[in-house]
């Protein structure tokens, strides 16, 4: 029998009791859409994440501490203990970001050349602390405003404008665009290039003004909160706010260290050991997002969990539909082997139906999930998500999509293989003689 | 298929049965279909199978269509032990040397008549086109053109019984077993098929075993072979009506 001709069979069989191969594709279409839905959350979630994480730049930086049980208390995911030494910087220190969840010591400059001194490191920057009071433009009025002491290493999620300049002797700034309308700008375009007036005070009680341009318009972000600021604005703002005062400054928690271009993630780890035998912990920015993704691929894995269960009540149900169909059709499968039809054929012909079956439901359930999460994911993201800008909840790749077809027709075919060797294996005369 | 048994130089059987015996079950429900059959069917020949309901008829037909595994003895096609060929060559066998007509129709109720016909010419591998034409001549033959397109569920007893004869002559067999061929069918209709088979087994040599209750059609084959509890009790060529009638 040449394949195109078992194929058509194949597929006219298939069609031939049409409520028992509905009924087997509905439960295929079920876990299809599910596992669908789920593995599109699951990459909208994580891709967004992404995005947000990249904001970080975090290729070749190391964010480095003093260890200390703070430091071990910051890995896992209890909370940061209350310190009224660290509460006070926390505005500028913190930044909004997950990536200050516990104080260590401040670093010493001893420990600063202990850091710079290790190989594969080939920079240094403390995190300057750094605190602002409010932020001005024209007649807008003052609006609270902090500066994300880290924007040295981030890379902004820019809806308009350009990224800093590091090398900037002027002062940039880098706006979230939630300070638009507070700042009477009509649009994130109209921002970029405009003169902002940023208030603070010292730790002498003194107010100082300066004023910055804005030289992009960032997207808000889960982890990048506060506004970017260039190292001239950074060094500027922290040297306002000793007043002069020698001492005043206090040494940075945190330091950032730059890696060596082009560092592979086992000389990277080498870093972090040698780091590590020095007394510091030091982290990558994924390292300490990491948490953030686990927990999402936690919950996807979930709910592919659940898919799966779905899918393996489906293949039991293809395995009925199927043997009832081999039952049916004993004669049929006596007559052909009787004209001689190969054993090898007719597997490959019940095959063919299970795989059939498989890739109608598992097409539904793709296409079912596209609409109804695409529909799902513009309504959410229409109402209660619109905060969070560039999340698109479903994502649907073409390649897991096909995988999910692939996936269910494979499992349709394995169910398929018990019946399809049943009907293979039946004797032609015994198969006639079934009444 | 050559064969090292057979005598030099006359071919060998078309079929041989050798010591032929078919059982069912064991022990006390031991059930003999057949005992010690031994039969020999040259090309082009044309033997009719006789006798009494549940005397073995189909069960013989079947064993040397190479259906069905003979308990013990062999069959010999063209000389050479059934048993020695491959599953492969077997299936090639029956697709293109032998035309089958049951005892049932086995028809597939949902199908087109000319898909049930060209059913052998599709396990054959046949291209649609080249066997929708076959299937077409030999629907033609038997006067069942108009149907090609019907299901085979819509159609009469006779019209169902023509399909089946159809469908055993569309591959072009060298050997039909056909099992009660005209039991269905009025005379007129019965008359056409049986000189449809008669001229094919003339005209072209095609060798013909034919099972049936039907005293005149056995009385127009060659041969009659008469079977009685599983054993060959007469086998001639002159018609044996009182053994076949009933
Ligand atoms: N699978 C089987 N198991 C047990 N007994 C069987 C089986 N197949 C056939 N028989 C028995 O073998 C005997 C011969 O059967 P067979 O079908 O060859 O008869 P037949 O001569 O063709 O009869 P009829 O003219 O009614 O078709 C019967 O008694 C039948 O009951
Ligand atoms: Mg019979």
């Amino acid at each position: 029998m040449r394949t195109i001709d078992l194929a058509r069979t194949a597929i006219a069989n298939t069609f031939r009791s049409k409520l028992r191969t509905t009924l087997t594709v509905l439960a295929l279409f079920v876990g299809a859409f599910t596992l669908t839905i789920t593995t599109a959350l699951g990459a909208g979630v994580s891709s967004y994440i992404e995005t947000q994480v990249n904001a970080f730049a975090a290729d070749n930086v190391l964010l480095v501490q003093a260890q200390t049980d703070a430091t071990l208390a910051a890995e896992s995911d209890g909370p940061a203990e209350w310190d009224p030494e660290s509460s006070t910087s926390s505005n500028a220190q913190a930044g909004g970001t997950p990536l200050a969840g516990a104080q260590a010591e401040p670093l010493t400059d001893d420990d600063l050349d202990a850091i710079a001194a290790i190989d594969g490191i080939s920079g240094l920057d403390p995190v300057r602390t750094v605190s602002t009071d409010w932020v001005s433009h024209d007649e807008s009025g003052q609006f609270e405003f902090a500066v994300n002491p880290q924007s040295a290493v981030t890379v902004a999620d820019l809806e308009a404008g350009a990224q800093l300049d590091q090398g900037s002797s002027s002062f940039q700034v880098v706006l979230p665009n939630d300070y638009l309308e507070a700042l009477d700008f009509d649009s994130a375009d109209d921002a970029v290039g405009a003169e902002i007036t940023i208030g603070m005070t010292d730790i002498t009680g003194e107010t100082h003004e300066l004023t910055a341009e804005v030289v992009g318009v960032s997207r808000s972000s889960l982890f990048a909160s506060g506004a970017g600021a260039n190292n001239a604005l950074v060094t500027e703002l922290s040297s306002l706010r000793t007043a002069g005062i020698e001492g005043a400054d206090e040494n940075s928690v945190i330091a950032i260290a730059y890696l060596d271009d082009g560092l592979s993630t086992t000389e990277i780890d080498d870093v972090t050991a040698a780091l590590d035998d020095a007394g510091f912990s030091a982290q990558t920015i994924e390292d300490q997002l990491g948490i953030v993704t686990t927990i999402i691929a936690g919950i996807t894995g979930v709910l592919n969990a659940f898919a799966i269960v779905a899918l393996i009540a489906a293949a039991f149900g293809i395995v009925n539909t199927l043997l009832m169909s081999v039952q049916e059709r004993t004669r049929e499968i006596g007559l052909m082997k009787a004209m001689g039809m190969s054993s090898g054929r007719i597997f490959t012909l019940f095959s063919l139906e299970a795989i059939t079956i498989g890739v109608i439901g598992s097409l539904l359930g793709v296409g079912a999930a596209m609409l109804v999460g695409s529909g799902i994911g513009a309504a959410l993201a229409a109402g209660p998500l619109a905060e969070l800008e560039g999340l698109s909840l479903f994502a649907f790749e073409p390649l897991s999509l096909l995988g999910v077809v692939l996936l269910i027709s494979a499992i349709a075919f394995v169910s398929g293989a018990l019946p399809a060797s049943r009907a293979a294996r039946q004797r032609p005369i015994e198969s006639l003689r079934y009444e | 298929m050559s064969s090292l048994t057979a005598p030099a130089a006359a071919p060998p059987p078309a079929l041989e049965a050798v010591h032929l015996s078919k059982h069912y079950g064991s022990g006390a429900n031991r059930f003999d279909a057949l005992s010690d059959v031994s039969l020999s069917i040259a090309a082009g020949e044309c033997v009719a199978i006789v006798g009494k309901s549940g005397s073995g008829k189909s069960t013989l037909m079947h064993v040397l269509a190479v259906l069905d595994a003979p308990s013990e003895g062999e069959v010999r096609i063209h000389g050479t032990n059934a048993r020695s060929l491959s599953a492969r060559a077997l299936n090639r066998l029956r697709n293109r040397e032998f035309g089958f007509v049951f005892q049932q129709f086995f028809l597939n109720a949902q199908q087109s008549v000319i898909d049930n016909v060209t059913l052998p010419l599709t396990i054959a591998g046949q291209r649609r086109g080249a066997r929708r034409e076959r299937a077409r001549d030999v629907l033609a033959s038997l006067d069942l053109l108009e149907k090609a397109a019907a299901k085979a569920i819509t159609l009469s007893g006779g019209q169902k019984q023509r399909t089946v004869i159809a469908r055993a002559l569309a591959g072009s067999p060298s050997v039909i077993f056909a099992d009660e061929p005209t039991g269905n069918l009025d005379s007129a209709t019965g008359a056409l098929v049986e000189d449809l088979l008669f001229s094919l087994n003339r005209e072209q040599g095609i060798t013909l075993v034919i099972v049936t209750h039907d005293d005149e059609l056995a009385a127009r084959c060659d041969r009659q072979v008469v079977l009685r509890d599983g054993r060959i009790v007469s086998d001639s060529a002159a018609p044996v009506l009182e053994e076949a009638s009933r």
